[in-house]
This record gives structure tokens, C-alpha cells and sequence, in this order.
């Protein structure tokens, strides 16, 4: 039984926490911020593979935008260093400015898509940046036999 | 009477339990060991006063107002950089909150599948490719995590650091990802403000020696040994070596995209090794990188900005007394998430322990939700 809800307010109030997902870094191409977009098994049932894709795609390209090393870049850089970086109390860094479109668009994304299948992204700035956390909720209507294989053997093939 | 309900968000950083003290509601971080950190002020703003005092007189008059104005701007430049390198969070990656670590562990457990009993378990290593080279990704037994690639456990202030350099006591904190910049600038402009200080100084000597004869000026030096002229010049003289090195170094570590723990351990040296996936093979794009990167956001600390500086430092050298490691007494409410509540009555229970060994008997990261929101009720 797919359990639904409507906003991410009911998911909080009737939902039980089932388990929990971690999405890894993809470290193919350095040390710049990027993750896996491979699918887990535990949300095959909850969500599509497209739209899981599009989120992840997503973040990666916002992250790849504040890590660009650039013609922007330098300049802030510069002229950081000519004020010894005084200028930071009144400017904010493209990084942070990047955040904020970040966590908006996770917001949004658990609003219309997530939460009414009954899944919430944390942000990963939350947990270091290390992993992109998925939250399984479950009603607590239809608790018992579906909320028990939660003990996942986390046999995902690397 | 009414009661007033104080809301109050619980930081990360207060969370932390790493060796670290926190000051100005997170905006300034640093190691527990801040004794020669003291050192490196007291010798810098001990012998600039000196050659503002005794020096920029006779060389503003006898040679160009110009000389002071320079020395005062680099030496601001300077304790900027320093208290900047030294207030920064370097990097700290926050450790793993349970459900995290205990994913892990069940992967782990997965990919080694039965170890026979009386047998030890393979080490916990993860082998990533970075641009065709193969890098071993070790764990973390204190922070629960895969280290990120560059990234290292520092055990003064038992925290994985970000592309770790290494751990300086003359700053008094990490030098990491965040604050490599302002530690090579501050060495920079060390290294020019003491040469700068000690031409001017030979400068001042031989201009009076042509005017009064050499024993003279010498005996002119103004205050008395061992907090004369002379001391300082001679620290002055022992700095400048030590720092014209250190920075050439770290000048040289730039160039490759290199970190000096990496260089120590001899990562990417040798023909074994292999090439170091990380550089450009470019020296300016390796400079340019490190240099004029992106600011990186901190994992700990919201506020990390420079702040009020002066008032952090009187802050700091207070603070140093009495070292704020403090756990906020968390009280659940209705507002709290049924999850987190058990969890912080756990913390609340085993309360603040500052002065027990780390690690394994701090409690463990409590709630899920990282800023759990607590009210104080106080009756007025």
C-alpha cells in the first residue's frame, strides 16, 4: 500500500521515521563537491528513477557553479585580499549566496515531489557535505509489517 | 509572575565534541593549546611598537613620511591575517550521526561478508579512481566517516579536517581548506613586514652612525637589556629566516597543489606513487586555485565571519581561563520531534564532560535534527 501525503506539515505529524538513505560523494573528479547519482534499492518503490536523477543532477550543477574557479572567482578573491578580507562582513561569498539557492530548491523539491511520497532530502550542508540524507517515513496508520524491513542489509554492489 | 519562554536554537558547533573552544557565539575557533598563539602576538606587536616608537620618528624626518605609513598598513595586514588564520574554522568535517555511522558499518559489514571468528577483519579502506590514479579512502574510527580525499584527522583538536595541512601552534589552531590562504598570506606578509623592519633598522643604525660615529648610536639604543633595540633586532634577525623558509615552502607546496601532510608522508614523491591527481599540471592554475578559490562555507560554524576582532581577542585571552565547551541544558517541549526527544534526555543526563578523556565517553551526537529547538522557561 503506497502510503501518501499532502504536505510536508502531515509527514511530520503522522508519519513515523522507517529508515534512512545516505547518498555518497562521487570523488571521480577530485575533491570538488558531487554526488552519486546511482539509485538506491530502498526507494525503488517510492519514487522515480527520473525524478530522483533531476534532483541529484540538479544539486551537482549547483554545486559545480559555487566551486567554479573562474573569472568571478578571482575577482572576489582579489579584492578579499586587498580589504585582508574585511569586505566579507558586508558581502556575501558566492558559496553562501549559492547555498541559499540550494536550500530553496530543496525545500521546494520535498514540497511538491518527496514529501507526498513520503520521503524528505535533508541538506547536505547539514551533515558536512557528505552525504545527501533520504528520509523513509512511514503512516502510522499502516505501521507493523512495513516499517519491520527497515533492517536493510545495505547489499547495494559497489 | 509570568513565565518567559526563551527559544533558543542549539548550534552545531556546540555540539561538537572535538578539542576545540568556541568564543563569540561561534564566530571564533580555535585549539585548546592557545599558549604560543600568545607568543606569536606578544612578539609581533612587541617589536612593530618598538619601531614605531624608536625608528619611524627619525626615519620619517630624516628620510620620507612615506616609511611609517607603509609599516603601519602591513603590520594591520598582518594581524588581520593572523587572527583570521587563527579564529577560522579550517574545515572540520562534523562526525556521523548514528544512523550515518551505523550505515556505514552495515556497508562495510556487506563487502566483507563472513570473517571467520579469531581472525581480524580487512582495514576499512575505500579505493576511489581521481583522474586516473587510485586513491585509498581511509575510515575514521572517531568521527564514523570515510575521510573525504586530502582530508585527515588531527588529534590536538581530534577533528577530520579538510584537505588537512597541518596542525600550527604558533596560530593556535588547524590549517585547512578554509584558512590555508590567510595562513600563506600571513606567513607572506610576515616575512616582508620583518624585512621590511629590519633594512629600516640598518638603515636607521648606519644613517646615525654617519652622523654620531657607530659605538654611539649603539650606546644611544634606547631602554634597557634585556627589552632594548637590540633584543628585537636580533629576534627579528632569527624570524626572518624561519619565516622567509616557511614561506618559501608553502610557496613551493602551492605551485604542486600539494598539502605539507601529504608532502611529509610522500604521497605523490617517488616513482611508486604515482602523479598527484589533484594539480593542474600548471603552476599559475595550481596558484589560483588554492589562492583565489571559492570561500568555502563552514560545516560548523554559521557565523564564521570575521566579526568584531578586537573584541573576540580580549574575548579569547578571557575565555582562555575558562575554557566554554558548554552544552546547552536541553529541556524537551512540545515542539521538539518525537525522535529527538529520548535523545536529549540522554544528553541531558550525562551532562557537560570538559575535563574526561574525548571521544568515547562524550555523548554521542544526540538528535537527528541538528538545530533542535529548546525552550528555557523562566519565571520572572
Amino acid at each position: 500500500m503506497a502510503t501518501e501525503f499532502h504536505n510536508l506539515q502531515e509527514l511530520r505529524h503522522s508519519a513515523s521515521l522507517a529508515n534512512k538513505v545516505f547518498i555518497q560523494r562521487d570523488y571521480s573528479e577530485g575533491t570538488t563537491c558531487k554526488f552519486q547519482t546511482k539509485f538506491p534499492s530502498e526507494l525503488e518503490s517510492r519514487v522515480e528513477l527520473t525524478l530522483f536523477e533531476e534532483t541529484v543532477k540538479t544539486l551537482n550543477n549547483f554545486y559545480a557553479e559555487a566551486e567554479k574557479i573562474g573569472g568571478q572567482s578571482y575577482l572576489e578573491g582579489c579584492l578579499a585580499c586587498a580589504t585582508a578580507y574585511l569586505i566579507f562582513l558586508c558581502m556575501e561569498t558566492r558559496y553562501e549566496k549559492v547555498l541559499k539557492k540550494i536550500a530553496k530548491y530543496i525545500q521546494e523539491q520535498n514540497e511538491k515531489i518527496y514529501a507526498p511520497r513520503g520521503l524528505l532530502i535533508t541538506d547536505p550542508i547539514e551533515r558536512g557535505m557528505r552525504v545527501i540524507e533520504i528520509s523513509i517515513y512511514e503512516d502510522r496508520g499502516s505501521s507493523g509489517s512495513s516499517s519491520s524491513s527497515s533492517s536493510v542489509s545495505g547489499s547495494t554492489a559497489r | 509572575m509570568s513565565a518567559v519562554m526563551i527559544t533558543r536554537k542549539v548550534r552545531k558547533w556546540e555540539k561538537l565534541p572535538g578539542k576545540n573552544t568556541f568564543c563569540c557565539d561561534g564566530r571564533v575557533m580555535m585549539a585548546r593549546q592557545k599558549g604560543i598563539f600568545y607568543l606569536t602576538l606578544f612578539l609581533i606587536i612587541g617589536t612593530c611598537s618598538l619601531f614605531f616608537a624608536f625608528e619611524c620618528p627619525y626615519l620619517a624626518v630624516h628620510l620620507s613620511p612615506a616609511i611609517p605609513v607603509f609599516a603601519v598598513l602591513l603590520f594591520l595586514f598582518v594581524i588581520a591575517m593572523l587572527l583570521r588564520t587563527s579564529f577560522s574554522d579550517p574545515g572540520v568535517l562534523p562526525r556521523a550521526l548514528p544512523e550515518e555511522a551505523n550505515f556505514i558499518e552495515m556497508e562495510i559489514e556487506a563487502a566483507n561478508g563472513n570473517v571467520p571468528s579469531g581472525q581480524r577483519p580487512p582495514p576499512r579502506i575505500r579505493n576511489v579512481q581521481i583522474n586516473n590514479q587510485i586513491v585509498k579512502l581511509k575510515y575514521c574510527y572517531t568521527c564514523k566517516i570515510f575521510r573525504p580525499p586530502r582530508a585527515s584527522h588531527c588529534s590536538i583538536c581530534d577533528n577530520c579536517v579538510d584537505r588537512f595541512d597541518h596542525h600550527c601552534p604558533w596560530v593556535g589552531n588547524c590549517v585547512g581548506k578554509r584558512n590555508y590562504r590567510y595562513f600563506y598570506l600571513f606567513t607572506l606578509t610576515l616575512s616582508l613586514l620583518t624585512i621590511y623592519i629590519f633594512a629600516f633598522n640598518i638603515v636607521h643604525v648606519v644613517m646615525r652612525s654617519v652622523d654620531q660615529g657607530f659605538l654611539n648610536t649603539l650606546k644611544e639604543t634606547p631602554g634597557t637589556y634585556p627589552l632594548n633595540m637590540n633584543t628585537f633586532l636580533l629576534v627579528c634577525f632569527f624570524t626572518l629566516w624561519s619565516m622567509v623558509g616557511l614561506t618559501g615552502f608553502h610557496t613551493y607546496l602551492i605551485s604542486l597543489n600539494q598539502t605539507t601532510n601529504e608532502d611529509i608522508k610522500g604521497s605523490w614523491s617517488g616513482k611508486n606513487r604515482g602523479q598527484n591527481p589533484y594539480s593542474h599540471k600548471n603552476i599559475i592554475k595550481n596558484c589560483c586555485e588554492v589562492l583565489c578559490g571559492p570561500t568555502y562555507p563552514s560545516k560548523m560554524c554559521y557565523h564564521d565571519d570575521l566579526g568584531v576582532i578586537c573584541f573576540s581577542l580580549f574575548l579569547t585571552s578571557f575565555s582562555a581561563c575558562f575554557p566554554q565547551k558548554t552544552t546547552a541544558p536541553l529541556i524537551p517541549n512540545e515542539h521538539t520531534p518525537d525522535d529527538v526527544k529520548p535523545s536529549i534526555a540522554a544528553e541531558k543526563s550525562s551532562g557537560p564532560k570538559d575535563d574526561q578523556p574525548p571521544a568515547a565517553k562524550l555523548p554521542p551526537l544526540a538528535s537527528p535534527e541538528t538545530d533542535a529547538e529548546t525552550s528555557i522557561a523562566k519565571n520572572q
